[in-house]
């Protein structure tokens, strides 16, 4: 660093023409783009808007659900169809194109060039063809699930349609025998699945070779370490995918016996096989989060993250622990009962590490200067969120207690306080931790706020008596439900309804943001990763020289001046903290 | 907090989380439900706990410098690896403990043979009966031989704590013991498409005498009715209901109203007349033959129909169609049941 009593980041006013998002006009800057800030941003509004497909259909779902007995539509047969590609579009949507890029692709890209003090990542075009093949996969997939619903819903046919009625788990031989248009929809997924094995592949290569000087492995930020786990799994289970994808495609079409009972094969080969993949995915949907977690803690405590390298290994562990667990999916369907048992066994190993993370963001808790800031609610809604989600899967790996619940509400709910609760939670935070370096606005605190309130009561509204619904021994995928479980059904539509106000209130947010959002500073929350120390919004080329690193976690070289509402860099005795002001970013515009 | 919540789950019905419980081994699952319930509420009344603290200890004040603080404390961190370990390791231990009771069936269990099939159950015993409800004795081990029709069901008996998938190609088994007498739901937790919600039956708990006597009525009852009134009691327990409805509306299957003697349109193009040897035909191979603008889905009652019900359900049809007067003038089939 030059000297100087501020350096870099001080320029919260850096020339407007020089940022990424206005040094180059037109469509075609942005569709040929290279620039990962922008693959990032083209991400988000794709990602986004499945978001909000798969959450209008979630809403939907609920209000079929309010009552038992056909609600949407007035036949029970065609009701239960409705009902049965509604989920299936709910469940796909949601994993394939929300939750598994969601964190990787729209902040990794953003961030993680910058985090490394680089240009851009280490393939660019790749990174562009990635999205391309996202763009492609997604667009074939939606189009395919969300004709089927349409198809059932006034009862015509359209072109290119069928929809997909098997759940997102395409399990044999439903998915083998059913009319609806399964082909397409595994070409999709499989398309989507390369999207992200490339993207992966990307990261890795990025966090290899770009690192600046100075950072050296331990000294990555643990947001880092958290990407480059989720892009190991991306690289090692997503081809597994792809392959099971193609055997069922083989079977359909070619009548090749591989997974049905009548062709020769074996059902149950297919649930091993598709498990192996999306088990670790789940560890792919929770790891990225659990980074943005790490960051968001320790920025907001003004505190070093407590037990650095104790995090970063946790990360890896579960990274490698997930390939391990799948078998926990099938304890009822009739494997041996060792396979079972060694399954138990391995699957509770994956609650250590998330436990050792848990601990460590109290720690780092522990003795700082807490700001409660949008993003920080986030987290600790997160660091909530994610111990019920965690400690209610330790009654799903002890065996006798997940015959019980095996495909009953009480998974669902699991699940969603697992990928929702945690991952959605995780990617609000940081959305809102980076929006001033995407756009260079603040956000409205106030609202930002509120806004967290009610997605936090909202979503316990909604799975909390999930679980409930689960142990009385509601199954899972019920269009209709016996009249006993109304209670359960009623509250927790009631919930999804809270919850989707919050997340529109959450969007109102951000594009208030954008529009009228005050000017950001450079370095709003007195983060020390790299991102910070250049101008918001980033230039094109992000950093005009080299970049040099220490401990990403030293804060105390980041003053806060009230006149720029943003930290500077000051040059200095860091080992002397000065008193440290509220920021006044608290109160609203 | 934490005692307020723990005061709140020690008031709550014993019913609330867990529902009756009714089986040998539903006592020891709940045991291992309500060890892991405690571990879980006190660990998060723990994290709970330790976050509002600090936050709220802990928030940022003006003018006040943040107080220094270590970032690594091995101690710590060994403390909170060890002891999460060994908490899973005694949650594994009881949670695979019971299962092995589960899992292993006295030698002396009675066997009942279950067959899944889109959308119903069909329980077969012994003396040959087949009934959709299930029948076991009370205090008894019964073991059930799961087998499928079509595709992947799950045979989940909430009361008992118990649950299997229905393989197609493979028998898997399950075993338990009735302790209470009643009726019990019974559901399918393997999606199964259209009406997998619907596939939903009892079990029925009976004193074994009443058990006994059940059974030796239920094994001949089809022989004591006419056969018309005969094929209207299988229609309705035997699955043919989930499909066949008797007013005329369509619904996976053709309606039976009104189809006996009349040219029926296949989905080939061709007809057929609707006789004894097609409706024969269709109970046995039901792919063979499919009536058109509806989908090939009825998996075969071949092995499951006896000769005599097959013919009781032809006189039921043929009970459904319109007076004898009518019935032998052409009239041009192929009306009705299509949408």
């Amino acid at each position: 660093m030059s000297t100087g009593t501020t350096t870099t980041g001080a320029g919260a006013t850096t020339g407007a023409n020089d940022n990424y998002l206005t040094c180059d006009r037109g469509i075609r800057s942005w569709l040929l783009t290279l620039d990962h800030k922008r693959i990032g941003l083209m991400y988000m509004v794709v990602i986004l808007a499945s978001f909000f497909l798969g959450g209008l259909f979630a809403v939907l779902l609920r209000t079929e659900l309010i009552n038992p007995g056909p609600t949407l539509l007035a036949e029970e047969e065609r009701a239960w169809d409705f009902y049965n590609h509604m989920f299936t579009l709910h469940g796909a949507v949601m994993v394939f194109m929300f939750i598994i890029p969601g964190i990787p692709a729209i902040l990794g890209n953003f961030v993680l060039p910058l985090m490394l003090g680089a240009r851009d990542v280490a393939f660019p075009r790749l990174n562009l063809m990635s999205f391309y093949l996202w763009l492609i996969g997604g667009a074939f997939f939606v189009w395919v699930l969300l004709s089927g619903v349409i198809e059932v819903w006034l009862g015509i046919d359209l072109p290119g349609g069928g929809g997909l009625d098997t759940g997102w788990t395409f399990y044999t031989p439903y998915s083998t025998t059913t009319s609806s248009a399964v082909v397409p929809a595994l070409l999709g997924a499989f398309t989507l699945g390369f999207s992200s094995i490339l993207t992966g592949v990307n990261f890795i290569a990025s966090i290899h070779m770009l690192r600046p000087e100075g950072m050296r492995w331990f000294r990555m930020p643990l947001m880092l370490w958290a990407l480059y786990g989720t892009s190991v799994i991306q690289v090692l289970a997503t081809p597994v995918l792809g392959i099971t994808l193609l055997l069922l495609v083989a079977e359909r079409v070619l009548g090749v016996g591989i997974f049905d009972p009548s062709l020769g094969g074996d059902p149950v080969l297919f649930q091993h096989f598709f498990w192996f993949y999306s088990h670790p995915a789940v560890y792919i949907m929770i790891l990225p989060a659990m980074g943005i977690i790490s960051e968001l803690i320790s920025v907001f405590s003004r505190k070093h993250i407590f037990g650095y390298k104790f995090i970063a290994f946790s990360s890896i562990a579960i990274a490698l622990l997930g390939f391990l667990v799948w078998g926990h999916h099938m304890f009822t369907s009739g494997q041996s009962a060792l396979a079972n048992a060694i399954f138990s066994l391995l699957t509770f190993s994956v609650s250590i590490p998330s436990a050792i993370k848990v601990f460590n963001w109290l720690a780092t808790l522990y003795r700082g200067s807490i700001w409660l800031a949008t993003p920080l609610l986030y987290a600790l809604g997160f660091i909530l969120l994610f111990a019920l989600g965690g400690l209610t899967g330790l009654f799903l790996g002890a065996l006798a207690t997940d015959i019980h619940f095996h495909d009953t509400y009480f998974i669902v709910a699991h699940f969603h306080y697992v990928m929702m609760g945690s991952t959605l939670f995780a990617f609000i935070g940081g959305m809102y931790y980076w929006w001033p370096k995407m756009f260079g606005k603040m956000y409205s605190e106030l609202w930002g706020r509120i806004s967290a309130v009610v997605v936090f009561i909202g979503f316990n509204l909604t799975f909390f008596v999930q679980f409930v619904a689960g142990s009385q021994g509601m199954p899972r995928r019920y269009a209709n439900y016996a009249d006993a479980y109304t209670v359960y059904h009623q509250i927790s539509t009631i919930g999804s309804y809270v919850l989707a106000v919050g997340l529109v209130m959450v969007g109102f947010n951000w594009l208030h943001a954008l529009v009228r959002g005050r000017t950001a500073p450079a370095n709003p929350w007195g983060g020390n990763t790299l991102e910070w120390h250049c101008p918001s919004p980033p230039p094109h080329h992000n950093f005009s020289r080299p970049q040099r690193v220490g401990d990403p976690y030293e804060f105390r070289r980041w003053r806060f001046d009230p006149e720029i509402d943003g930290y500077v860099r000051v040059e200095g005795d860091p080992v002397a903290p000065a008193p440290e002001p509220a920021p006044a970013g608290t109160t609203d515009s | 907090m934490p005692p307020s919540v723990i005061a709140v789950l020690a008031q709550l019905p014993d019913t609330f989380w867990m529902p009756p419980s009714a089986s040998s081994y539903s006592g020891d699952v709940d045991r291992v439900f309500y060890l892991i319930l405690w571990i879980c509420a006190l660990m998060f009344a723990l994290v709970a706990a330790l976050m509002t603290i600090f936050v709220v200890r802990y928030r940022r004040r003006e003018g006040k410098a943040p107080p220094p603080a270590p970032s690594f404390g091995t101690a710590l961190e060994i403390t909170w690896t060890v002891i999460p370990t060994l908490v899973v390791i005694v949650i594994f231990y009881f949670g695979f403990r019971t299962f092995l009771d589960m899992a292993t069936p006295p030698p002396n269990a009675y066997d009942i043979q279950v067959t899944a099939f889109k959308w119903g159950w069909a329980f077969g015993y012994p003396n040959g009966h087949v009934d959709n409800r299930l029948h076991v004795p009370l205090d008894r081990p019964v073991r059930l031989v799961l087998r499928s029709e079509d595709v992947i069901h799950s045979l989940y008996v909430p009361a008992f704590r118990v649950k299997k998938d229905v393989v197609p190609g493979r028998y898997n088994t399950i075993w338990f013991q009735a302790t209470k007498a009643g009726e019990f739901d019974l559901f399918c937790t393997e999606y199964c498409g259209t009406k997998h919600s619907d596939m939903a039956t009892v079990v029925v708990v009976q004193e074994p005498r009443e058990f006994e006597r059940w059974l030796d009525d239920a094994g001949n009852w089809a022989e004591k009715l006419p056969p018309a009134e005969a094929g209207r009691k299988l229609w309705e327990i035997r699955g043919c209901k989930q499909c066949h409805t008797l007013d005329g509306s369509s619904r996976i299957g053709p309606s039976f109203l009104a189809i006996w003697g009349k040219e029926r349109p296949l989905s080939d193009g061709s007809t057929v007349l609707v006789d004894e040897n097609y409706v024969r035909e269709s109970i046995l191979d039901p792919s063979t033959r499919i009536a058109a603008g509806y989908e090939n889905v009825m998996p075969t009652y071949r092995g499951r129909l006896k000769d005599s019900e097959i013919t009781a359900l032809i006189e039921f049809i043929k009970s459904l169609a319109p007076a004898p007067a009518e019935a032998g003038t052409p009239t041009g089939g192929g009306e009705d049941g299509q949408r």
